[in-house]
């Protein structure tokens, strides 16, 4: 009887140090394995001395050293570990292995979709070079839905779910095609702007397919969204490089290939790389440092800064800020900015950590935005007045509302954050509460703006 | 008296290629055999033999392989090779040398002082 609960409680003695041993990226599960064993031969002797089974576990620890200094070691024959390589199918693990190669061939059919979508309306007659509106208004409905397809697919989203994505990107289809847009028309532009932000926020749908009310998961998708973009550069990047060798090469010896790059690298791999994009996110959410909170990180600082030393020379030079055609929309893209670094250190930041010096800093950054927003804001809303309304102004004036709102009220959370009246929660919660409010203003703009200011 | 960590990390690649060169085995037996051999007086860690191991792995040394052992445990079991063989007799001439010369020095003709009269512990 005794023997028996011994015996139980060395088992849990064991499940709690490999647990301990696991956490460490030095040591593999092979490596604790393989130091299980060892500790098992150490306890087993000891037991066979005639130690009881707690007493021979102490000794059998102590004797194998700290954790600290074993890692070490391992660490010094092992140093490629601890920079996380991104696997792309896992070997050791069966399970994990068919999981990830399932992945891959998912990702490589969605890769596949996006390239023939993109080439699809060339059989209608239409040229990616020469029709640029039509691929303008229509890239994101042609690629997008690829990769909410994935992303559904590995959610094992619900048919009801599925249905809508088709419908929100059938809706999406139908907007960018049905009005007769000129193609010097302001509506042109802002649905040009809109639609993809509609279509990625029903990507964000897909995203959170497994759990739609969870703020947490609304929270991932903003954390997907930093790293998809800082992935889509990066092989934005690689992929002209690769074009640039490619029209090297093959000039040199007298062939020509503008035209394949023009009408088929180009669009097959901005629409694949959406995809691939979206994969590497998820393959490698837990393998790399988010790359989108450190670069967050080290720019508050410096735009707060520049935010400041704007504010101090408008009160010093006290000229009034020339409004021009562009101001609204620059002092929109501002808080765009400002908003994305709020919510990427939000995203990377512990939730129960207390509040500190950074989060003052971002209490700055974010009142020192919106106090030069409102200046904007009241020399413009007298040039509408003035002048009455175009499409641009509108939709120019609607988003600097809607983020004036956000960042309003994120400053008092931050406010009450930093004077520990409420806790980190609420702001998170703000924020992810606020994405459908963004998706309803860019389906206002890319559905009512047309017919509401004449197509114009 | 203790061997310093020194020699002790010096000797460790001939010890464990002998070692296994007797036989398979895996890293608590190797341990065990070590400290048997040396009646308990090197100071082998954990930390020293499994990253020791799995360098003379990559190296190609010795090959492992996972054999099951009594209920659900798994043990890794490490075999030498060829390669791993190749080095030991290298290594193996290598400290053949730097023993023949110490005994030359310390045991060797004309030198007739009993090896008290060295002084051990400084100047006490």
């Amino acid at each position: 009887m005794t023997a028996l609960d011994g015996q139980d409680e060395l088992e849990a003695q064991f499940a709690q140090w490999r647990h301990y041993v696991e956490r460490r990226p030095e040591l593999q599960q092979s490596d604790a394995e393989e130091l299980e064993d060892h500790l098992r031969g150490s306890v087993d002797e000891l037991l066979a001395a005639g130690l009881r089974a707690d007493e021979a576990f102490l000794v059998a620890v102590k004797r194998m050293g700290s954790l600290d200094d074993l890692s070490r070691e391992f660490a010094r024959e092992h140093s490629e570990r601890l920079w996380k390589q991104l696997v792309l199918t896992e070997v050791d693990s069966p399970v994990a292995d068919g999981r990830s190669r399932r992945d891959l061939l998912a990702m490589i059919i969605c890769v596949a979709g996006a390239a023939v979508s993109i080439k699809v309306p060339a059989l209608f007659g239409l040229d990616f070079e020469q029709d640029g509106v039509f691929y303008a208004l229509n890239a994101g409905v042609l690629a997008l839905p690829w990769l909410a397809a994935f992303l559904a697919w590995r959610r094992q989203a619900t048919t009801a779910l599925m249905a809508v994505l088709a419908a929100l990107f059938g809706v999406g289809a139908v907007a960018a095609n049905i009005y007769p847009l000129g193609e010097e028309s302001q509506s042109l532009v802002l649905t040009t702007i809109h639609l993809p932000i509609a279509l990625w926020l029903v990507v964000g749908l897909a995203y959170v397919a497994d759990d739609v009310r969870a703020p947490r998961r609304r929270m991932d998708f903003i954390r997907f969204t930093g790293e998809w973009f800082v992935y889509y550069v990066l092989i934005a990047l690689g992929g002209g490089v690769l074009t640039a060798f490619t029209v090297g090469t093959f000039e040199a010896i007298g062939i020509s290939p503008e035209n394949f790059i023009a009408q088929w690298l180009v669009p097959c791999g901005a629409a694949g790389a959406v995809v691939v994009a979206g994969w590497l996110v998820e393959a490698k959410q837990s393998v790399v440092e988010n790359i989108a909170p450190v670069l967050t990180r080290l720019f508050t600082p410096l735009f707060t800064a520049a935010l400041l030393a704007f504010l101090v020379a408008l009160v010093v030079t006290t000229a009034g800020i020339d409004v021009e055609r562009e101001a609204l929309i620059l002092f929109d893209l501002l808080l765009v900015v400002v908003l994305g670094l709020l919510l990427y250190s939000i995203s990377a930041r512990d939730p129960l950590a207390p509040p500190s010096l950074f989060d003052k800093l971002q209490l700055a950054l974010v009142v020192s935005a919106l106090v030069i927003d409102v200046l904007v804001l009241v020399a413009i809303t007298g040039r509408i007045s003035e002048y009455g309304t175009t499409p641009n102004k509108a939709a120019a004036l609607g988003e600097n509302i809607i983020l004036l709102a956000n960042l309003a009220w994120s400053a008092w959370l931050l406010l009450s954050l930093v004077r520990r009246r409420t806790p980190f929660a609420k702001l998170e919660h703000w924020q992810t509460n606020y994405l459908p409010v963004y998706a309803a203003w860019a389906w206002i703009v890319v559905l009512v703006f047309p017919p509401l200011f004449d197509y114009l | 008296m203790r061997v310093t960590k020194d020699l002790v990390a010096a000797s460790a690649t001939p010890m464990v290629l002998g070692i296994l060169v007797e036989g398979d085995s895996y890293g608590y037996a190797i341990l065990r055999r070590i400290n048997e051999l040396s009646g308990g007086e090197l100071d082998w860690t954990e930390g020293l033999l499994y990253p020791l191991l799995h360098r003379l792995e990559r190296l190609g040394h010795v090959e492992s392989s996972w054999q099951s052992v009594t209920g659900e445990r798994r043990r890794k079991y490490y075999r030498i090779t060829d390669s791993g063989l190749a080095e030991l007799a290298e290594q193996r001439r290598q400290w053949d040398t730097v023993v023949d010369a110490l005994k030359e020095i310390w045991l060797g003709s004309g030198d007739s002082r009993p090896l008290t009269l060295i002084p051990l512990g400084g100047r006490a």
